[in-house]
């Protein structure tokens, strides 16, 4: 289906990816970022027409937490303004379906999180069934680790090329100032078996943020705004052992309902954490070779947690802002093994 | 620049959750020693159960027992067990398919290595010595040498004293920083200063600062010291004793704009009756022994400020 409205990516910024950030509080970290996507478009705090973002109290550990970070948009007098407890992708679909509403022409979506105050594994535990799963502790890679084993099972990818998938990205990563882990990194010893520590993203702390605009206005902004030609998420059955791991319907049917199969994408940003994840993607989403998978490196190279997948729609928009690609594809993940699955198509005009 | 702070931050609670008849049924039944499922409307067992059809979302709840015997289907070596997993030696993540179900349930398999360990391999339930109707009385898989055992009784998950609530304690570790602004706001409070931050922008001072201004959107660095004296802008009587703190009531908590600030902070009002405070009080912090914020404020016998002067930090 077609939006009623053209909007666009019309700005992305994201901080430098770290291991930690101690001297900053959230709001301080996210300021800079806030800062670079107004200057580039012109806008003022006071311009913005709505105000969106993603990030988790339990990541603080602290509750109300994303309150803080408010000081950072100028939030004084009242503005227009939501927050999803979730990955910042789905803060800018809510973005994006006030904007087609028509009571705004222009906003700010951001997503910031620190990872560095607790340990992410067990934290993101309790994001599970609290009756049969989050009991036992399951932590975040031990359940990557069930759904890797279950692809080597099914035959359809081994360690090896698991280790070239982390290779890649990260090589990728090498033109990405932002990136946590650039370069070479060592495949490292089994972290919970099959996975290595490779194959797991780094952790750390950073923010992002995006502008969109609609119509008119989207040109006023941007040089060649990165259309949202469709977006769409897709949830599964929370529960691992009703799925099949090895495969992932929901993010293929937020593709076709974004319009993703209708014609070739050159470009796909996949928000992956762990490398057997992009097979599964890479199969859900039908890409062959032809399409430049994760240019950026991807969340194997950085995994600001609530902000991973926001940076997978940004750096897909800033490829088609610089004309690096005409039609780009942006997935987003929240939940254990790929459950929640969000998928954009972004488009720049005809050059 | 004064050293950012940090300090360790435990959050713990209790979580206290209802169950619905399904996950009742389910639960009561590994306190028996019987696991059940529930039949979907395609045919299915699902096990564990759940109240509502994964596929049509239409209720569900014809429980069905199936066997503590089954097979993995998906498995993962934690040689790393972390607080609060089932075992506290070496283990392997699996889901595992009982008999007679068509789903999987997430649990720990002891066995002494990896080698030991494959898809497809036979299993069965060891029980908790007690149980209490939790996941946890599953204490976790072992191997299994068979095809089929403990028989089903064909339990239709109706029990006596059914449990109907679970308590699911979580404990999350932090290390805290309250990052550059508000480090420097304590650390002046350690040398009994108060100091706050300027908007470049609007030149309002911020105390506590965040480091952003709020109205402007804009980062704040210039520091100020603020007070010690300030204005009572407005307050409120406290007639209920709090837990834990030994102060008597009843007493008056404020808010008091330090002179130099562009908001006020709050606190507790000292050295007068309770019923002699009003707004203009023209107050002090006292400090107790070792103490690291004030502990109260007490009148300074100045005459009240003119309402002028503060209506703004209402
Ligand atoms: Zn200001």
């Amino acid at each position: 289906m077609r939006p009623l409205r053209d909007i666009a990516v019309v700005a992305f910024g994201q901080t430098d990816h770290r291991r930690t950030s101690d001297e900053l509080s959230e709001v301080e970290m996210l300021l800079p970022v806030l800062h670079e996507v107004l200057d580039r478009t012109g806008l003022q705090t006071g311009d913005i027409g709505f105000t969106c973002s993603g990030s988790s109290d339990y990541l603080a550990g602290r509750a109300f937490s994303f309150t803080m970070a408010l000081d950072g948009v100028g939030a004084w007098p009242p503005i227009s303004e939501s927050h999803v407890e979730m990955d910042g992708a789905w803060a800018l679909y809510e973005a994006w379906t006030k904007l087609l509403t028509g009571d705004a022409d222009t906003a700010l979506v951001y997503a910031y999180g620190k990872s560095s105050p607790g340990s992410v594994r067990d934290v993101l535990t309790r994001q599970l069934d609290p009756y049969y799963m989050a009991p036992l502790w399951p932590d975040s890679v031990a359940l990557a680790a069930l759904q890797a084993r279950a692809l080597i099972d099914a035959g359809e990818t081994d360690e090896l090329a698991l280790a070239s998938v982390a290779a890649r990205s990260r090589a990728s990563a090498t033109a990405n100032s932002h990136a946590q882990l650039r370069g070479p990194v060592p495949q490292g010893d089994y972290l919970v078996r099959p996975l290595r520590t490779g194959d797991c993203p780094p952790i750390g702390d950073g923010a992002a943020a995006v502008i969109l605009a609609a119509g008119d206005r989207a040109r006023e902004l941007c040089e060649r705004p990165a259309w949202i030609r469709g977006i769409d998420h897709r949830i599964e059955a929370h529960s691992l052992g009703v799925r099949d791991l090895t495969d992932s319907p929901s993010t293929r049917l937020a593709a076709e309902r974004a319009g993703a199969f209708e014609r070739p994408v050159d470009t796909a940003e996949l928000h992956a954490p762990f490398t057997s994840q992009e097979v599964v993607l890479r199969k859900a989403l039908r890409l062959d070779d032809s399409v430049r998978v994760n240019p950026s490196g991807g969340a194997l190279a950085a995994n600001p947690v609530m902000a991973a997948g926001l940076i997978r729609i940004g750096e897909a928009a800033a490829r088609v802002h610089r004309g690096e690609s005409d039609r780009a594809l942006a997935h987003a993940t929240s939940g254990p093994c790929l459950q929640q699955n969000l998928v954009a198509v972004l488009e720049g005009d005809a050059r | 620049m004064p050293e950012v702070l940090k300090a360790p931050l435990v959050v713990e609670f209790p979580f206290t959750r209802s169950l619905g008849p399904v996950q009742s049924a389910f639960l009561t039944g590994l306190r028996e020693g019987v696991v059940l499922g529930v039949r979907a409307a395609d045919g299915r067992t699902l096990v564990p159960p759940v109240e509502y059809d994964p596929v049509t979302a239409e209720e569900i709840r014809d429980l069905v027992e199936v066997a503590p015997t089954g097979t993995v289907t998906t498995w993962a070596w934690n040689h790393e067990p972390r607080r609060g997993q089932p075992l506290d030696t070496p283990f392997a993540w699996v889901l595992v398919r009982l008999d007679g179900a068509d789903t999987a349930l997430l649990h720990a398999l002891d066995a002494p290595g990896p080698d030991a360990v494959r898809t497809g391999m036979r299993v069965r339930i060891r029980w908790a010595p007690e149980r209490s109707g939790a996941i946890t009385d599953i204490a976790c898989f072992e191997p299994f040498d068979g095809a089929a055992g403990g028989r089903p009784t064909g339990h239709d998950g109706r029990f006596d004293d059914m449990v109907t609530g679970i308590v699911a304690p979580a404990r999350l570790d932090y290390v805290y920083s309250p990052g550059r602004a508000q480090s420097a706001y304590i650390a002046s409070l350690s040398e009994r200063r108060t100091v706050g931050e300027r908007c470049p922008s609007c030149r309002k001072v911020y105390v506590p600062s965040r480091g952003a201004c709020p109205t402007c959107g804009v980062a704040t660095s210039e520091p100020v010291e603020v007070g010690p004296r300030g204005t009572v802008t407005t307050y409120c009587i406290v007639n209920i004793k709090a837990k834990n703190l030994d102060i008597e009531v009843p007493y008056v908590y404020a808010h008091i704009a330090l002179d130099g600030a562009g908001l006020a902070l709050h606190g507790r009002i000292g050295g007068i009756p309770y019923d002699e405070v009003r707004m203009g009080l023209r107050v002090e912090p006292v400090w107790s022994e070792g103490g690291r914020y004030p502990d109260h404020y007490r009148p300074t016998g100045e005459p009240d400020a003119d309402y002028e002067t503060y209506k703004e930090m209402l």
